[in-house]
């Protein structure tokens, strides 16, 4: 018990005195996520769009696909990167394995489902809302994606920051692909992990703080962004 | 610019899962005027102009416009019976048709606060437009629709619901559209609205074009029996 609440004060003092170490992992998570999330968000949010506006045969399907990787265990999907990645592998000649890139890689491939899905939702919504408007008023299909993505900005970033969460504390995939080599690939998740299994409490917890922090910040920031959206105000 | 008119409706018909909605409908409408359309409800007024609009899909016939689809779909304008409002300012609402047809920003910004005066909304230039009341909304929607000066404007009852200032402030900007030439096509179920913006009428009845007529002909004698029972408020069926 003890061990514990001495682990918590030195991981306090690592937090408020910015720990070299605790800085370096924290800004390399966010590097690493945040450049997932932009490329997802960049797939994910035109693709919920046009789902919602354009009527095709396999309109359906991609969606049911869609729901159903949002349900791929992350270790899986680490797993078929390293298995693309690796030496031998189709795209083994990149030499990608064990580098950040390869990370952003296997997050862009766990939250796009997520994103999507969510954003298809709520774009769903609006399309019914606007359908017969913007059918009048004889919009081409871009126009009416644009349209969509902008009035409905704020669910998609609501969808965004679900994206973001899940990826900061996400470490199965990661960790394969990644390898959780120090000053290079190793993020929160990945040095929670190892620093646990070294007994290192004090550093392990200070990570574990910071991403606490990170998840409560997401999810206020969308418990907010809903409210406003419901109000109607912006 | 080529003429619009005469359009021409032949044989039309809509049909959801099996059921004729409307038609089929024979009807020849000319370039000038205000054309009301009455009848009772779900007679198929709002159909009947969807399918003018070119916005419902024709099981059956035809509805041509004389200088061809694509030219008169840019050249109309339509008001739903439930304003659809984006969810954005009331301005950014009245720019919003100016941008998609990629007008300068600075003219549409001119153009649409000009509409937000005409239509007593100049105060309200940076409200949602989701907040609105259900007359200001209407009004919004009705100067989103002119302000790419259409040259055919249609309404579905754009004053179901309204109390009596709103509606009058709205049939004032309807008279001064048709005044200037925009041809409209409306619907409505305020029969002392039809008396007073009419030029001809379509009286509608189980999705049949039952009376079409000449606007003083038909409120003085119309020729149906089921028209002149609607004109006296009876119950028809
Ligand atoms: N989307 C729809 N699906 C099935 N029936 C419909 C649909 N829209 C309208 N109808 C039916 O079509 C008929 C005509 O409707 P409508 O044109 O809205 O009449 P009105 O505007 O005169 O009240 C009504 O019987 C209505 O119930
Ligand atoms: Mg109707």
């Amino acid at each position: 018990m003890s061990e514990l609440w001495e682990g918590l004060t030195q991981a306090f003092w690592l937090v408020v005195t910015l720990d070299a170490d605790l800085v370096g992992i924290t800004l390399r998570s966010l590097r690493v996520t945040l450049t997932a999330l932009i490329l997802a968000s960049a797939i994910a949010l035109p693709l919920a769009a046009f789902l919602a506006v354009r009527r095709f045969r396999m309109r359906r399907l991609t969606i049911a696909v869609l729901n159903a990787l949002m349900g791929l265990p992350p270790v899986v999907v680490g797993l078929i990167v390293y298995v693309f990645l690796s030496r031998a592998g189709p795209l083994g000649v990149l030499g990608l394995l064990f580098t950040p890139t390869a990370m952003v890689i296997a997050q862009v491939i766990i939250i796009v489902p997520l994103i999507a899905s969510v954003a298809h939702q709520s774009l769903r919504e609006l399309w019914a809302e606007y359908h017969d408007l913007l059918i009048s008023m004889n919009t081409t299909q871009t126009q009416r994606i644009a349209t969509l993505l902008w009035d409905g900005r704020r669910a998609l970033l609501t969808a965004a920051l679900a994206g973001f969460g899940r990826g900061i504390g996400e470490v199965g995939a990661i960790m394969i692909v990644g390898g959780n080599i120090d000053q290079v690939t190793r993020v929160l998740t990945t040095a929670i992990a190892l620093e646990t299994g070294k007994g290192n409490f004090a550093l392990a917890l200070g990570l574990g703080f910071v991403l606490i922090a990170l998840a409560v910040a997401v999810n206020l920031a969308i418990h907010w962004l809903s409210r406003t959206e419901t109000e109607g105000r912006w | 610019m080529s003429e619009l008119f005469p359009l021409t409706v032949q044989g039309a018909k809509v049909q959801r899962r099996g059921k004729v909605l409307l038609g089929p409908v024979d009807l020849t409408l000319e370039g000038q005027g205000v054309t009301v359309v009455i009848g009772p409800n779900g007679a198929g007024k709002t159909s009947l102009l969807k399918m003018l609009h070119g916005i419902v899909r024709l099981s059956a016939g035809k509805v041509t416009w004389a200088c061809g689809q694509t030219e008169a779909q840019r050249r109309q304008g339509f008001v739903f019976q439930a304003p659809v409002m984006l969810r954005r300012t009331v301005l950014e609402n009245l720019t919003y048709p100016l941008q998609l047809a990629n007008m300068a920003k600075p003219e549409a910004m001119a153009r649409a606060k000009d509409w937000t005066q005409r239509i007593g909304l100049g105060d309200a230039q940076t409200r949602q437009a989701t907040v609105l009341s259900g007359g200001e909304r209407q009004k919004l929607a009705l100067a989103r629709a002119l302000i790419r000066d259409p040259d055919v404007l249609f309404l579905d009852e754009p004053c179901a619901s309204l109390d009596g200032r709103a509606m009058r402030e709205i049939e004032e900007i309807l008279q001064a559209a048709a005044k200037s030439g925009t041809r409209i096509i409306m619907s409505t179920h305020d029969m002392g609205q039809a008396r007073r913006l009419a030029t001809e009428v379509i009286f509608i009845l189980r999705g049949k074009v039952h009376e079409f007529a000449q606007a003083g002909a038909f409120f003085n004698s119309a020729q149906t029996v089921q028209a002149r029972e609607f004109l006296n408020g009876d119950i028809v069926e």
